[in-house]
């Protein structure tokens, strides 16, 4: 094993301990966080295919998070007040069970990516950047004023939603499927990195012209790296919504995706791990830094611009050395 | 009636179009001289709003907020530009989105912890307080004193960078920067003068809007985000095409937010048609941005 791999068994396993030992010395709150960096690690996971290995800065990810959000407070929304969505031409009722509002989630968030993608892919760098934040920009006005599912106030969702088998009220069992969902985006990008399409791909953020001549789509490729990876940003959403029994217009906030961002640049840029490791770190600041001041914020500003300025392999670079799985 | 409304909302659509122009070209110079992405931009132009309410409140005079506006943010602008964005030039995009974004953090906690989570107040001097009256239409004087003076940094933009010879040194930087450093011009003070110069801009816009709206911390990104709507409508690096993407989607949002509600309303009920009209309205610019994307790239007046 290398020390990058060994290094990201440990930060798994220590991701599982510390709710696993907060479960048995009993401190919910605690689980919480854990289950809380896990979601924001799954949704920076998402992120980091079109951003680590396709080179395309999305400062719009929050949509999918967004949406994600969205499918599941509409749906159960509709459940908890027994109204259908729509009684015609056929009949669609709400729901309370996850897998279902996970499915809807990932399909209605590959979808708007596939949208937001065919445009902003059209373009790059800069540009980019300033589409992608536009259309976030619009997603969230959007969502405040549409009245019909909370508008501004956003949307309160009464009961945790129920998944065969377990008590998501639960919260060690509701981290355990969060933990699962991570663990499954993970492998998926590991798997991705490695295939013929993960390689073509970063091969484009390295030269997107050479790859043109060698006969290779770029513009397709990126579009479907757009779309996975909206779609598990998408599912992390939902995630989110269950764990705070709440959508509000913010999840599409463009402070989020800044969130997103910066999770990855954290935890280190490139590293399959980062996103975890930088999620992990931004609610630990979050959390202690929040208990000594209200401007905690600046600090976290600060540090990050550090990081960017004079330490760019992030944590998982100043643990693991220099050597980079891709590049 | 509706005439006169509608004279009115497309006055104030040219207005925050206007305003729009001021960030955008500020963004646009930056982006097209030393080839930056400057999110904290739209900090620049809450430094501008909180210097002049401050000062404003502290004086009495709104001539003297607005001078300190234009002092305290281009002096941020070039304290920024020499400790931080001068060590992003030879960086990738993700690099100078990151940086300017811890940047926005620092910002917006650091001006909250100096004047508090509430908003500030800037008044409308008396001078320019009341309206105008032409026969039944009456519009506010302050709001046409904004748009003149809008049209009059504009022009005086133009022919800062058209005629004078600073000038002539911006328009060298953006086509090659390595040239005209080879020719002796100081890079790095021309870059500082540029960063200073578009954050002042910023902090100009930031005072005058401060007196339409409150002054609080997170009012810059908003507009931050609509100037670069802007700027990708109009081309980057073009301030010819930053003026008319700002002014196209000030009248855009404005008319659009006015005239949608009223076109719903023939064929819906009345708050069907103000839900779906004000919804619809709230996505405009960036449908007209798509748009604009699908048939042009690289914007109105973008080279490729």
């Amino acid at each position: 094993m290398t020390r990058e791999a060994l290094l990201n068994t440990a930060i798994m396993a220590l991701l599982a301990a510390v709710p696993i030992i907060a479960h048995f010395t009993g401190n919910p709150f605690t689980i919480t966080l854990a289950t809380k960096v896990a979601i924001l690690a799954m949704a920076a996971v998402g992120l980091n295919i079109v951003l680590g290995l396709g080179g395309l800065v999305s400062f719009g990810h929050a949509v999918f998070f967004g949406i994600g959000g969205y499918s599941m407070g509409i749906l159960a929304h509709h459940a908890q007040l027994f109204i259908p969505i729509m009684e015609a031409p056929f009949l669609i009722d709400g729901t309370k069970s996850m897998p279902i509002i996970w499915l809807v989630a990932v399909i209605t968030s590959a979808l708007v990516a596939l949208v937001i993608g065919a445009l902003a892919i059209r373009t790059s760098g800069v540009y980019f950047i300033m589409i992608t934040l536009a259309f976030g920009q619009m997603f969230y006005y959007f969502a405040i004023s549409w009245p019909a599912y909370g508008g501004e106030d956003g949307l309160p969702i009464y009961v945790r939603n129920s998944f065969p088998g377990l008590n998501t009220l639960d919260p060690i069992q509701f981290f355990a499927i969060t933990y699962v969902a991570l663990g499954a985006a993970l492998f998926l990008s590991a798997r991705l990195a490695r295939s013929r399409f993960g390689l073509a791909l970063g091969a484009t953020r390295q030269n997107a012209e050479r790859v043109e001549t060698v006969g290779v789509d770029a513009y397709r490729l990126r579009l479907v790296a757009f779309v996975i990876s909206g779609a598990i940003t998408g599912f992390a959403g939902a995630l989110f919504a269950d764990l705070n029994r709440f959508v509000a217009p913010t999840m599409f906030s463009w402070q989020m995706s800044g969130e997103f961002i910066v999770f990855i640049i954290l935890g280190g840029i490139g590293r399959l791990f980062g996103p975890v490791v930088g999620a992990g770190l931004f609610i630990l600041l979050e959390h202690f830094l929040g208990g000594v001041s209200d401007y905690w914020l600046i600090y976290v500003g600060a540090i990050l611009l550090a990081v960017v300025l004079f330490a760019r392999g992030g944590l998982i670079g100043a643990l693991a050395g220099r050597e980079v799985a891709h590049d | 009636m509706t005439a006169l409304l509608l004279l009115e909302q497309t006055l104030n659509g040219l207005q925050f179009g206007l305003m729009l122009f001021l960030m955008a070209a500020g963004l646009t110079l930056i982006f097209g001289v030393m080839g930056i992405i400057n999110l904290a931009h739209g900090s620049l132009y809450m430094v501008g709003a909180f210097a002049a309410a401050a000062v404003a409140g502290l004086t009495g005079s709104f001539l003297l907020g607005l001078v300190a506006a234009l002092a305290a943010a281009a002096m941020m602008g070039a304290i920024v530009e020499i400790t931080v964005i001068r060590r992003l030039y030879d960086r990738d995009h993700l690099d100078q989105v990151l940086a300017t974004f811890a940047l926005i953090l620092i910002f917006s906690e650091g001006t909250r912890w100096l004047f508090g989570s509430f908003p500030l107040y800037l008044d409308v001097p008396a001078m320019l307080s009341g309206a105008v009256s032409i026969g039944a239409f009456s519009y506010p004087l302050y709001r046409l004193a904004i748009i003149v003076m809008g049209l009059v940094v504009a022009a005086g933009l133009f022919l800062l960078i058209a005629r004078t010879r600073i000038g002539i040194r911006i328009r060298a930087g953006e086509s090659d920067r390595e040239m005209i450093a080879a020719l002796g011009v100081d890079i790095s003070k021309l870059y500082t003068i540029v960063f200073a110069l578009g954050a002042a801009l910023a902090g100009f816009a930031g005072a005058l809007v401060g007196a339409i709206q409150s002054v609080e911390v997170g009012m810059g990104e908003p507009v931050l985000i609509l100037a670069f709507v802007v700027i990708v409508i109009g081309g980057i690096g073009s301030i010819k095409g930053a003026f008319v993407g700002a002014i196209l989607v000030g009248l855009t949002d404005t008319l659009g937010r006015f005239l949608l509600p009223i076109i719903f309303t023939a064929f819906m009920d009345p708050s069907a048609a103000t839900a779906a009209g004000s919804a619809l309205a709230s996505m405009l610019i960036y449908i007209l941005m798509a748009m604009v994307l699908i048939f042009r790239p690289t914007g109105l007046y973008g080279s490729a």
